[in-house]
């Protein structure tokens, strides 16, 4: 249990998808003008991640990594299918994020007038993908690691994401120079908060 | 003759090198379109991981404009997009595969970013916007010409991070030892990820104070 909380909260803080690996920084530059779509981007991003991350680690451990066949025949120890893995990954996340435009397109109509071309971006948001291939890069073991991995980088996410939207609604007041108004000050106020992030270097519980 | 010299001219005519330099600055694909800055900046520590990683956005960019350009006009728009990211990744399956055998180091340095071609919104982008519907060739200048223009940010960063992180060029010594002497050291928080971050904003901010007409209105 210990180990499953040390995961989350590395996955919120330290290893912040959108400060430390610059996973996610498209849709996160774009659609955080408003606190409000960025709220619901966050928790799209969170439930496609939740989804997605668990399913590629059963993929990975039963069908990719070396040897995992041999449960069907013995004969298959050695075979090693992990150089598919970019391509059944991305077809796993491609699927679950047509089922969510459905299901949000049906359920929260505005929701998915104001995300746009963004949630079938979803699909190929770096961080999803990210998260699929650190999970198999980091050799999580368990069902339960694979999740609180998941959701942990999806609320981390979801905080970056928020976050640098309620300042950008702020700085719409400031007096920016003009060459480097809009992305430029998005840039280097990310960068600002990454040093800040930098200071949970090093917490574990 | 008279044939070959029409033939000559289109393939690169004047709006064909417009196609293949517009990437270059007026609309570069990172500072002005801001897309694929996902797996640009985290390989920007080290000049050379970044040429490696330049060299290969610009294959896969490239060769998946030219494919997907050649079968655009039966691919249904419904499954259009998991037909993109097909072609993307058998490419980039490839070419993780070329990196593992042939520069293993620097494929172990790139890690996941390799794979995180596949998601790069620049190639998503150009396929959507300019291969679905335009010719193989111009496809094939735009994709070439926007992975220039996406390795040339990577590599201007890489470029400073390297020199001021840790006074090396391509892993040489470029900073004289009697500076070292004289107290100067090399500055720790270029090779922490905030950097790439503050440099892309910096380079923006360059960029525009230049091209007057690319400035945000509000």
């Amino acid at each position: 249990m210990k180990e499953l909380i040390n995961i989350f909260v590395r996955s919120i803080f330290i290893d912040n998808m959108i400060f430390a690996y610059f996973l996610g920084m498209c849709s996160y530059l774009a659609v955080s003008k408003t606190v409000k779509t960025s709220n619901g981007l966050g928790i799209a991003v969170v439930f496609v991640l939740v989804v997605t991350v668990p399913i590629n680690f059963f993929i990975n451990k039963y069908l990719l990594s070396p040897g995992a066949l041999s449960f069907i025949n013995p004969s298959l120890a050695d075979v090693d299918l992990s150089f598919l893995s970019f391509i059944v990954f991305i077809a796993v996340i491609a699927a679950i994020v047509q089922l969510v435009e459905m299901v949000i397109e049906k359920f929260l109509p505005t929701l998915y007038i104001s995300l746009g071309i963004f949630l079938p971006l979803i699909a190929v948001n770096c961080a999803i993908m990210g998260a699929s291939l650190f999970m198999q890069e980091r050799g999580l073991q368990t069902f339960n690691e694979s999740l609180s991995f998941a959701l942990g980088s999806g609320i981390g996410w979801w905080l970056a994401i928020v976050s640098i939207a309620a300042i950008r609604e702020k700085l719409t007041y400031s007096n920016i120079p003009a060459p480097l108004r809009g992305n430029g000050i998005a840039f280097i106020i990310t960068g600002l908060m990454a040093i800040a992030f930098m200071s949970f270097m090093g917490i574990t519980i | 003759m008279n044939d070959k010299k029409i033939r000559g001219k289109s393939v690169f005519s004047k709006n064909n090198l417009k196609i293949l330099t517009e990437p270059f600055s007026g609309n570069n694909p990172i500072i002005v379109q801001i897309l694929g800055i996902c797996s640009a900046l985290a390989v920007t520590v080290k000049l050379e991981p970044a040429i490696v990683m330049a060299l290969s956005v610009t294959f896969v960019l490239s060769f998946s404009n030219l494919i997907y350009s050649l079968i655009r006009k039966t691919v249904p728009p419904r499954i259009r997009i998991i037909v993109q990211l097909i072609i993307i990744s058998t490419l980039v399956i490839f070419v993780d595969q070329l990196l593992k055998a042939f520069v293993y180091d620097i494929s172990k340095q790139l890690s996941v970013f390799v794979g995180l071609i596949i998601t790069n919104c620049v190639i998503m982008g150009r396929l959507e916007a300019f291969a679905s519907n335009n010719n193989p060739w111009t496809s094939f200048l735009d994709g070439v010409g926007n992975g220039i223009g996406y390795g040339m940010i990577l590599i201007i960063v890489a470029f400073f991070r390297e020199l001021l992180g840790s006074g090396t060029i391509l892993g040489y010594n470029v900073i004289p030892q009697a500076l070292y002497n004289l107290g100067y050291v090399n500055n720790g928080l270029m090779i922490l990820p905030p950097m790439a971050l503050i440099l892309i904003g910096v380079i923006i901010w360059v960029h525009r104070s230049i091209n007057k007409e690319l400035t945000d209105k509000n």
